[in-house]
């Protein structure tokens, strides 16, 4: 059943489902009672559901992750808000000693089944601490899962398996694309975690990306097209668990990869991409796997974030470094 | 707003048997039950053998290390003895007695220290959380315990253990307000042994006390003798009767001192002096309620001999467990990471497999 709508609606409708579905699904977080969250992703809930199953809390991020804990210890699935990427950082040893390893200290008797929801990455001209690309922390963190929806039904999708999942999941939503709208179908089978999935067919090189680069990825192989090049276009969707199957048959069919995020390329999800891909394809590679990437800043002011993000120039000037035969 | 403020003062700590074992005059709180306070000496002696016998473990290299609660027995021993069996324990490093005194396995609970796992009992079983090793995080996650509680109408519990150390963590004033945001039913108990490992309690806080933290979020402090099972009986089971009826959380803080060094590694007579510890050594916690229940008519020698046995039999339990070398499994390395392994913890598995494979193959 096809409808307009966009992520943010579909993260909202997700929530709303879930909190239909299972009694035991908390929303909590700051702002995300009456207001409805400051993106509007929680909007309704309160109302719906009432005061005890989507709240405010005090504006203290360890504390709401904390008590996500004890409650998901406790016969309950939360699901949180931080309110944005850099705004997660005070709850970062609840989430790297508690949230990633309980299981683990435990040997299995303690699950917590809960979904840390992080509105994240640049491109809305926010300003400072309202645009990081978190992703490298989370990813690097054993017992985390870390998803990065690029659409509307991919998160609709996403953010039920996150909150239906028995493992803690860091939700990482492109800000930049929760006002676009698209056609979705809701009620077409949910993507597992762990899947990536091949975007647009291609057969010259493969871009591989997630979250927000994708919609640039697919961009940047429109272009190409016109230029008689054939990009193929690969959506990670799920950084961990991480798809190799899916991204390393997608470069052996291409033979040429390029790995496009917004994050700051140093240590990042991208450089461990583009090493994985080059351990497991090397012997179909025409060349190195190239990173097209944020530099190695902090996230620049507003006015020259344009200057920083991958663009399709950028994406397109490393394609055409990949040692190509007729070049 | 002057009356809430008063209603929230600690004021001075509750003593109801003196260092001498003699009943204070402190008509303010009745002293417990008999059966209760011989109860207490009971688990006070098996707390203090313990104690003895795991420090003992470490010098054998039997154990990594022991944070000991040589001199805090009582603190122990009360705040597991006020608690009902749907309510939940959540433990530091320092608490293994009061663990014990739950019904947790000591030798499970030593998992930990010695070294086989990260913790070696199932929380659910007793209701006791894994024992936290990094500083008041785990107050957190009992405020969500005590929430969830709370949200299905169950009259639970939660009492959540920290040190004066812990106090100046961000997480212990996050978890102090969320609770009383919530009305969360949790018994915060500081147990105030003067020192985090070497800094003086002078350089944690300047504050009047330190249940006077608990004004500032609108929760009432309460102070006690920490070397006092009687008062700790009366004011903890006080704070858990309170949070159970549904007035939420309560700050207990507790003055005792820590007998022993930090750990075996730490060596405590550089940072204090030999006479502070004799004068809490006269204050010691068993020697106390002993005293006290004798002179009662509460205690005669041949009681007394049959919780020593009873101790010793726990001390026995425990050497022979920690004697008995456990081979870990290398597949739980991977097992516990996530509900299911990722196609790439099965790679790794695979990989340490067959290294383990090709060692024993070499031999």
């Amino acid at each position: 059943m096809n409808q307009k709508i966009t992520m943010a609606q579909a993260l909202n409708q997700a929530l709303r489902d879930a909190l239909h579905a299972d009694p035991t699904v908390l929303v909590f977080g700051e702002d995300v009672g009456p207001l409805g969250g400051v993106f509007r992703i929680t909007d309704g809930l309160t109302a719906e559901f009432g005061e005890d199953r989507c709240f405010d809390t005090p504006l203290a991020e360890s504390g709401i992750v904390g008590m996500a804990v004890g409650l998901a210890m406790n016969g309950f699935r939360p699901v949180v808000e931080m309110q944005f990427d850099a705004f997660a950082y005070p709850a970062f040893e609840q989430v790297v000693s508690h949230v990633a390893k309980l299981r683990n200290r435990t040997r299995g008797a303690v699950s917590l089944p809960l979904v840390i929801r992080v509105p994240y990455a640049g491109g809305i001209g926010g300003v400072e601490h309202h645009c990081d690309s978190s992703e490298a922390y989370y990813a690097h963190t054993p017992g985390l899962h870390v998803l990065a929806p690029s659409n509307a039904e991919d998160a609709y999708g996403l953010l039920r398996a996150a909150i239906a999942s028995d493992d803690p999941v860091v939700l990482l939503e492109p800000k930049k694309l929760y006002w676009s709208k698209e056609e979705v179908d809701l009620t077409a089978a949910v993507p597992g975690i762990g899947r990536a999935v091949v975007r647009r067919p291609g057969t010259d090189a493969t871009l591989v990306a997630y979250g927000p680069s994708v919609p640039t990825a697919l961009e940047a192989a429109e272009v190409a097209a016109q230029e008689g090049r054939s990009l193929q276009v690969v959506d990670v969707r799920s950084i961990v668990p991480f798809d190799d199957e899916t991204v390393c048959a997608a470069v052996r069919s291409t033979g040429r990869a390029v790995v496009v995020a917004e994050a700051a390329g140093f240590a990042s999800v991208a450089a461990e991409i583009a090493a994985r891909v080059s351990e497991r394809c090397f012997h179909h590679l025409h060349a190195p796997v190239r990173r097209v990437t944020g530099f190695d800043i902090p996230y620049p002011p507003p006015k020259l974030e344009h200057l920083h993000l991958p663009s399709v120039d950028r994406i397109l000037d490393a394609v055409d470094d990949l040692q190509w035969e007729d070049a | 707003m002057t009356a809430a403020i008063d209603a929230l003062l600690p004021g001075e700590p509750v003593v109801l048997i003196d260092a001498d074992g003699a009943r204070t005059p402190d008509d303010a709180h009745e002293l417990p039950a008999a059966d209760s306070l011989v109860q207490a000496y009971r688990s006070l002696v098996t707390a203090r053998r313990i104690n003895d016998q795991a420090y003992a473990l470490v010098r054998q290299g039997r154990l990594a290390v022991y944070p000991s609660s040589h001199g805090q027995e009582a603190c122990q021993v009360a705040a597991a003895q006020v608690l009902g069996e749907d309510d939940w324990l959540f433990p530091t490093y320092r608490d293994t007695v009061a663990a014990v005194l739950r019904g947790v396995d000591p030798v499970g609970v030593l998992v930990l220290l010695k070294g086989d796992w990260h913790s070696g009992y199932d929380p659910y079983e007793h209701k006791v959380a894994p024992q936290a090793t990094p500083l008041a995080t785990q107050l957190l996650h009992a405020v969500g315990v005590a929430h969830a509680a709370q949200l299905r109408g169950e009259p639970a519990v939660v009492m959540a253990l920290c040190g004066d150390g812990a106090t100046s963590e961000g997480d212990f004033h996050e978890a102090l307000n969320f609770a009383a945001v919530f009305g969360a039913p949790v018994v915060f108990f500081v147990q105030n042994n003067q020192y985090a490992i070497s800094v003086p309690l002078a350089r944690q806080s300047v504050a009047p006390s330190l249940a006077h933290k608990g004004i500032g979020y609108g929760i009432p402090g309460r102070r006690v003798d920490g070397n006092d099972v009687a008062a700790l009986l009366s004011v903890l089971g006080a704070a858990v009767q309170r949070a159970r009826d549904g007035e939420g959380p309560q700050l207990v803080e507790a003055h005792t001192y820590r007998m022993q060094a930090h750990t075996n590694a730490d060596d405590a007579t550089r940072y204090r002096a030999d006479d502070e510890v004799a004068a809490w050594e006269r204050r010691d916690p068993v020697r106390r309620i002993e005293t006290y229940l004798r002179g009662a008519g509460l205690l005669d020698d041949a009681t007394a001999a049959a919780f020593a046995a009873e101790a010793e039999q726990v001390a026995a339990q425990v050497r022979d467990g920690l004697n008995t070398d456990v081979t870990p499994r290398p597949d739980d390395l991977f097992d516990h990471v996530y509900a299911r392994r990722t196609p790439q913890l099965d790679e790794q598995a695979a990989l340490l497999a067959d290294e383990l494979a090709a060692e024993q193959a070499g031999e």
